[in-house]
């Protein structure tokens, strides 16, 4: 046993010096518990397809986002960004195809509540927030902490925790409401409602479903900014309709153009919007 | 009485420290009313009939019955309330938890612990069957009283739970477990006395059943008992765990993106119910002295849901109050016009359903609420 133990010990040394000799990039390495993404990407969707009774809404789609990207996702009605979400998400299950957070965690094999709990966080397209809790609740219910049955049963907040609800509060806006009930806000309130219970979360990738549908031209230009701040901080992915707010967001970053269930396009948004093909489909209608 | 306590986290605010389980006002009234119903029965046995403050053994027993009623009803609005769960079948864990009793009953009361109940008898049977062993030791039928009831709605409800069966559909599934229980429970091979059930209990931990003395504590553990599951309730609700069960029943998706997995929650708080209706059945046998598979009948189960929705979902002090309005209205119902209480139960539950939403609770809020504001 103990000439075992000496022998790997002398592999290991072996192996340590023959890469010093190469001096450049090794292939083994630790394996990280949480989501691996030391090839910079943190979601890749390989040939989803996903039928419904025929119909395919995701057709051989293949997407990837990088490590602290903003992207946007355009496309016309029916082009299947929200079933790409519910996929991601773990609502539906791909017909074929496959869809990984990182480069190790495979995302068609878990339920929601585990996917969220790697680090995937998800704006709905309507608001939903928990109407009848207050604005604090719902930030503390979203927040990242044992999700268990029996801890919560004796959670108490601590000091951390509510330093934690008073920055979001504060980024969000919402200092002033966090006692009221969530139901009383106004629409663009409960979408960043939304946004900072995602970020409560403490999610690696966000994915905002048209955040700004239905707002204010002010809440729009508001939430713009918020979106910028989280730039470089969370991946983020947001699927819009609204040309210019993409424009605002996008700031030279990739925008890809969803249509029939694949990509069409990818580019910044001056690229997409010369390409002759988006025109046709979406822009130019 | 507990109108300002009751809006949920009112008193929070981010620097303070989580509040305490009730006001101290809430706390005085809780006190209060449960002072002046622990002081009946002993006014049953202080005062001779005919004296103007005798309380008779009659409301003494009614009561104590309604008592049983409330804790039911609280156990309902844990899940249906407060989760969202509509179960249309609390009545088989009630029934459940008093045939546990009513084993111990039947055996308690007779000269050797071995004498086997008529029922046994005219189905030939000499001893009893495996399912009895041990029953005439009263800590193992407690033991039963809330293993059986809490396993059944744990395997149950897993089952359920896990399948995403909701709304509509659960409680039609329940309202079938507890018909199936129901026939189950008629068949005299069965072994639990068929469509008689248990009745005729004599003794209970060598105390006589019928006394005066036993039946006031029977009422003064069937009143701890009511008050231990408020304060249960009270704690849970005011629990994270409390406000993630209302964010089950206000959008479940919502709650599984944030990461949180229902089921766990929903059987803790589903088993939880089982359990103390079944408590509030077995304080009941022993009070009324008899227990059969009417009581699994389907209009129970829907009383109870009425006694809820009357007194207010939603909050704890309101099925209690609906249990005691309920049961009285019936009360002096059955004894004015006897056929006509299955209409008027409907129609209250019309009434309410239409004109107050939020119940007898909500009734109070909102009128306490108005007048705030005009004051």
């Amino acid at each position: 046993m103990n000439t075992q133990a000496i022998a790997s010990h002398d592999s290991v040394e072996a192996s340590t010096r023959s890469n010093g000799a190469s001096g450049k990039a090794s292939y083994g390495r630790l394996k990280t518990p949480g989501v691996d993404t030391t090839h910079g990407a943190i979601l890749y969707l390989e040939s989803i397809s996903v039928v419904f009774d025929g119909f395919r809404a995701l057709n051989d789609l293949s997407i990837d986002i990088g490590v602290g990207e903003l992207r946007c996702i355009i496309g016309p009605n029916g082009a299947g960004k929200t079933t790409m979400m519910d996929v991601i998400t773990g609502k539906t299950k791909p017909t074929s195809g496959t869809a990984f957070f990182g480069q190790n965690i495979d995302l068609t094999k878990m339920h929601e509540a585990q996917i969220a709990d790697v680090g995937i966080g998800r704006k709905f397209q309507r608001p939903t927030v928990f109407e009848n809790h207050t604005v604090f609740e719902n930030l503390e219910l979203a927040m990242k902490t044992n999700k268990g049955v029996k801890s919560t049963l004796f959670a108490r907040l601590n000091s951390t925790d509510r330093d934690k609800i008073a920055a979001t509060l504060d980024l969000l806006r919402l200092m002033g409401e966090h006692k009221r009930p969530a139901g009383l806000l106004s629409h663009g309130q409960k979408q960043w409602l939304e946004i900072g219970m995602l970020l409560m979360q403490e999610p690696l990738l966000l994915l905002l479903d048209e955040p700004v549908a239905g707002m204010t031209d002010a809440e729009t230009e508001r939430t713009g900014e918020l979106l910028n701040d989280l730039r470089g901080k969370h991946s983020l992915m947001v699927v819009e309709h609204d040309m210019d707010f993409v424009n605002q967001i996008s700031q030279g970053g990739k925008v890809t153009v969803l249509c029939e269930g694949s990509v069409l396009a990818e580019g910044t948004m001056q690229q997409v919007q010369a390409d002759q093909r988006v025109i046709e489909v979406y822009l130019g209608r | 009485m507990n109108v300002a306590t009751m809006a949920p986290s009112a008193t929070m605010s981010l620097s303070s420290a989580p509040t305490a389980l009730y006001s101290p006002k809430a706390w005085a009234a809780i006190a209060l009313v449960v002072v002046v119903f622990a002081c009946l029965p002993a006014f049953n046995l202080l005062f001779p009939a005919g004296h103007p403050l005798h309380v008779s053994s009659f409301a003494i027993g009614l009561i104590g019955k309604f008592i049983c009623y409330a804790m039911a009803a609280l156990a309902l609005d844990l899940v249906w309330g407060y989760t969202g769960i509509l179960s249309l079948g609390h009545g088989l864990f009630f029934a459940l938890g008093g045939y546990a009793h009513g084993m111990y009953l039947m055996r308690a009361g007779k000269a050797s612990a071995d004498i086997v109940p008529d029922f046994m008898t005219f189905l030939s049977w000499k001893t009893y069957p495996w399912f009895w062993s041990f029953t005439e030791h009263f800590w193992y039928a407690m033991f039963l009283m809330l293993a059986i009831p809490g396993l059944l709605a744990f395997l149950f409800g897993y089952f359920a739970f896990r399948s995403r069966i909701k709304g509509v559909y659960f409680s039609i599934i329940t309202q079938a477990l507890t018909f199936a229980a129901m026939l189950l429970f008629f068949r005299n091979e069965t072994g639990f006395g068929g469509n008689n059930g248990f009745t005729d209990f004599k003794k209970i931990l060598g105390f006589d059943i019928t006394s005066a003395n036993t039946r006031a504590v029977l009422y003064w553990v069937s009143l701890a008992a009511l008050l231990g599951a408020l304060v249960l309730g009270r704690a849970i609700t005011q629990s994270k765990l409390g406000r993630i069960l209302t964010a089950i029943r206000d959008s479940e998706s919502r709650l599984r993106f944030l990461g949180y997995e229902p089921l766990g929650f929903k059987l803790f708080i589903w088993t939880l119910s089982a359990m103390l209706c079944a408590v509030a059945g077995a304080l009941y046998v022993p009070q009324v002295g008899i227990i059969n598979p009417g009581e699994m009948s389907t209009e129970n189960s829907i009383e109870m849901v009425i006694w809820v929705a009357t007194g207010g979902r939603g909050t704890l002090i309101g099925p209690i109050i609906g249990a005691g309005t309920i049961n009285g209205l019936k009360t002096w119902f059955t004894s004015v016009f006897p056929e006509f209480w299955l209409y008027a139960l409907g129609l209250i539950f019309v009434l309410v359903t239409i004109f107050l939403p939020q119940g007898i609770v909500g009734l109070v809020r909102k009128l306490s609420q108005r007048k705030g504001q005009t004051a």
